[in-house]
């Protein structure tokens, strides 16, 4: 019981921690100042989601774990974000539309958890929908943008949602610690959480003037721990201080 | 050092002199994150929303109001951080938005509802000139609170406060 909601709370903190260490290697190099801004303050609100998550898996653990441990001393296939966030940043045009497809989810979540039976994660959902709402404005002006642009950032972003779409099937999939926690009311079940999504992401392709492709029956494994060959190297990145200087701090 | 503990509104008027790290013009009680103060028998508890969850200058605050508070003779200083409810910027003083006009922010409009998806971005007067009818160059300035924009009249960029 315990243990499932330790678990639960991991996948909503890893998500956008991992999500967060991907964009910050925009800082510097994105196409424009603006943007450079703007995906390094969305870079900043994921990990803040990321440590008040942390946090609080890491009370309800109660093995003294803190944030800090949780984010930079696991083993990879301890991680259980979604591998959508964990795959690399491809080009601009596959960076803002896997925020679109990554934030409009997390808008759906955060809707739901706000009436959460655990008080702390409910004060979490409340405050990060906000900042998750304004993401998604972001990536969504984005995809609008490009995709319905020239040939070429068209011919972009319909590329980019080909190679992430197949990726979207694990948002929605149920497992034990899914219905566990949305039996006890502390979860949504994810499943339940698609039709919201699709809404969103159907009304901005469309616009967008790009195609939604066909289901596949690939399902990603993130969430259980089972990661793609690009999380070893994105976590020896991630984990390199505390792994170079044991408990260093800032 | 023998202290008398402050009162409530000792550690108020202490906490109306601290200035935001990014926006210096307004104090934090400004910024309405100061919720709650507590006073004990040699303790001081400062109850504080975070504006955004990954503000950087949360700890920064944090650290500046116990140096405040133990400059002010307050024994020990804890920091109490409370996420419910989510801050928002109609917390705001009433004074403040015209200090954030004079810094050369244009203070938050009323927040609106939306139910779109894509930004329906506000247009805020200039706060230099006061022109009205402003372009947005970025929906994110130099940190999470702003977003960044430009006036057609007097031609500077500026920075606007975003409702949230």
């Amino acid at each position: 019981m315990k243990d499932q909601h330790f678990t639960y709370l991991l996948r909503l903190a890893d998500s956008p921690l991992i999500l967060a260490q991907r964009l910050s290697d925009w800082c510097g190099h994105a196409p424009v100042l603006e943007e450079d801004l703007a995906l390094s303050n969305i870079a900043l609100d994921l990990i803040g989601q990321a440590r008040l998550l942390l946090t609080h898996a890491g009370r309800v653990e109660s093995r003294d774990r803190d944030e800090d441990q949780l984010a930079f001393l696991r083993v990879e296939n301890e991680y259980r974000n979604l591998t959508l966030v964990e795959l690399p940043n491809g080009d601009f045009g596959q960076t803002v539309m896997r925020n679109f497809l990554f934030s409009a989810y997390q808008v759906e979540m955060w809707k739901r958890l706000q009436t959460s039976t655990d008080t702390e994660l409910a004060a979490i959902a409340a405050k990060s929908i906000k900042e998750s709402t304004y993401h998604l404005g972001h990536a969504a002006d984005w995809v609008v943008r490009l995709g319905d642009g020239t040939d070429e950032s068209h011919q972009r972003m319909q590329a980019a949602l080909d190679r992430l779409w197949p990726y979207t099937t694990e948002l929605f999939d149920t497992d034990e610690t899914d219905r566990a926690a949305a039996s006890n009311g502390i979860g949504v079940d994810p499943s339940t959480l698609k039709p919201g999504w699709q809404n969103t992401v159907s009304q901005i392709i469309d616009e967008a003037t790009l195609t939604q492709p066909p289901e596949t029956s690939f399902v990603s494994s993130g969430k259980s721990g089972h990661h793609s060959e690009h999380m070893g190297h994105l976590l020896s990145e991630l984990q390199y201080m505390q792994r170079t200087y044991p408990g260093s701090q800032w | 050092m023998v202290t008398t503990p402050l009162t409530e509104e000792q550690v108020w008027s202490v906490l109306r002199k601290v200035p935001d790290p990014e926006i210096p013009d307004i104090s934090i009680t400004e910024l309405g994150i100061v919720r709650e103060i507590r006073t004990g028998h040699d303790t001081v508890t400062v109850v504080v929303t975070p504006t955004y969850s990954g503000c950087p200058a949360t700890e920064v605050i944090a650290s500046s109001i116990c140096d405040a508070l133990e400059a002010a003779g307050a024994g020990s200083v804890q920091i109490e951080t409370r996420l419910s409810p989510p801050w928002t910027s109609d917390w705001l003083a009433p004074e403040a938005p015209e200090k954030l006009r004079e810094y050369g922010i244009a203070p938050p409009g009323a927040r609106t509802v939306s139910h779109a998806v894509r930004f329906v971005p506000p247009v805020p007067e200039c706060p230099r000139c006061g022109e009205k009818k402003t372009t947005r160059v970025s929906e994110f300035g130099a940190t999470a609170c702003k977003a960044f924009y430009r006036c057609p009249s007097c031609l500077e960029p500026f920075e606007y406060f975003k409702p949230f």
